[in-house]
């Protein structure tokens, strides 16, 4: 992850998401936080990443940074080979909008709306028509076991329901990438099963997925896991390739 | 397999073996792939030995071991009385773990830190394959239940891995 500059160009251009240098920095001076330190990271297509670290590694700033939510104070980032760290304002919110989908942890659904008005707001603020934003937004809702709640208000589904929602609500717009801010954070274990099957599905369609977390479920569900502290990457783990075969013995089974 | 296991199975009725092991193969999901057919045949011919089952053989058919239908003896139902009742739990093996980190430090033979790191990814590894393992079970079944505790046992195991990796890298310059 050192190997900045010379070999930028042609990374970012194969790249989904491309970070180089990118940093964030708060306060000044004795008061200087830097809560993104130097950061560089490559996400392919179709691949799903996952970012581990303690409260107040600086993940969350990252993905807001990655996600175009926030500006970074130095750096270069690029998404599918456009470099959008210095977009104006106005450009950036369109691209948040159709590009990139977001899941946080605390659904963040239009308490007034139903499932499916939620579903399909981002396909009517991207300029869609009203019935082709409705029959994407069935469609999607169907893709998240949800097809028989889109009537619906927030208020009257569960967690790990609304969560779904949120997640096809992310979808509306083919998004490029979906960036997950600890989607089963507030989750219990049956609910977070449900968000790493859907996650599953979505890794196998060639959703290119970015999640940061502290749950190590949705780590191990990973193809790379990166562990951040102080704002940098201190460590990556490739999680692909056969299985251990050690089930059994986990179980307490001896063959 | 445990002899008490394949005792308290046969509680519910006399059974053949191959009822026995479908039972188990129900109960156990992806873990009881592993079981070979001929475990059971194995265990209930030691129970029976020891007089804890007796075993019946079906009219008109030769000497073949999946035609014979086993049943509890008194001794054997006051046996798996004894089990259920009995409270017993795995002991965590962690104090190996936790002596080879001090050994290693104190020797300066190997850093603790990438010592956590490294069982760290083995058992990332393995939560990875319990995880698939349990989302390939339809909800609520008593495979996935099991699979379950696999889940939350290695989760325990990762945050006292985190709490290891805590304490060691704050203690990485001294002796």
């Amino acid at each position: 992850m050192s190997d900045a500059g010379t070999t930028m160009s042609s990374t970012a251009s194969t790249s989904m998401l491309c970070a180089r240098g990118l940093r964030k920095e708060y306060g000044k001076e004795a008061g200087l936080v830097r809560a993104v330190d130097e950061v560089d990271l490559d996400v392919a297509q179709a691949e799903t990443v996952a970012i581990m670290g303690p409260s107040g590694c600086g993940k969350s700033t990252l993905l807001h940074l990655l996600g175009g939510l926030d500006r970074p104070s130095a750096g270069e980032l690029w998404l599918a080979g456009q470099r959008i760290d210095g977009m104006s304002e106005r450009a950036l919110a369109r691209l948040r909008r159709e590009a990139i989908g977001f899941v946080f942890q605390a659904f963040h659904l239009m308490d007034e709306l139903t499932a499916v008005e939620n579903v399909e707001l981002p396909a009517l603020l991207a300029g869609r028509s009203p019935r082709a934003a409705r029959r994407r937004a069935i469609g999607l809702l169907e893709r998240v076991g949800l097809a028989d709640r889109a009537k619906f208000l927030p208020s009257a589904l569960s967690g790990g329901q609304r969560q779904r929602a949120a997640i096809a609500r992310a979808l509306a717009n083919d998004p490029l990438v979906v960036l997950a801010d600890e989607p089963t954070g507030n989750l219990d274990s049956e609910a977070t099963l449900d968000v790493l099957r859907l996650f599953d599905t979505l890794h196998a369609a060639g959703q290119t997925l970015v999640v940061v977390t502290h749950d190590s479920r949705i780590a191990a569900t990973a193809d790379r896991l990166i562990t951040m502290r102080d704002g940098a990457f201190i460590d990556e783990t490739r999680l692909t390739g056969g299985t251990t075969g050690q089930l059994s013995a986990l179980a307490g089974l001896d063959g | 397999m445990q002899q008490e296991v394949v005792l308290a199975l046969l509680a519910k009725e006399p059974s053949h073996g191959y009822q026995l092991r479908a039972r188990l193969v129900q109960a156990l999901g992806p873990l009881g792939d592993a079981m070979n057919a001929g475990q059971i045949y194995v265990t209930l011919g030691r129970l029976e030995k020891a007089g804890l089952v007796a075993c019946e053989q079906a009219a008109g058919v030769a000497d073949r071991p999946d035609r014979k239908v086993y049943a509890l003896t008194a001794a054997g139902q006051q046996r798996v009385a004894g089990w259920l009742s009995e409270v017993s739990w795995p002991k965590p093996d962690l104090a190996e773990f936790h002596l080879k980190l001090i050994a290693a430090a104190a020797a300066r033979l190997a850093d603790p830190v990438a010592m956590v790191d490294a069982q760290r990814r083995e058992l990332l590894r393995r939560l990875r394959d319990a995880q698939r393992a349990a989302m390939a079970e339809p909800g609520r079944s008593d495979a996935g239940l099991l699979l379950e505790g696999i889940v939350l046992r290695l989760q325990a195991d990762l945050r006292w891995l985190e709490a290891c990796e805590r304490n060691w890298t704050g203690r990485k310059d001294q002796p």
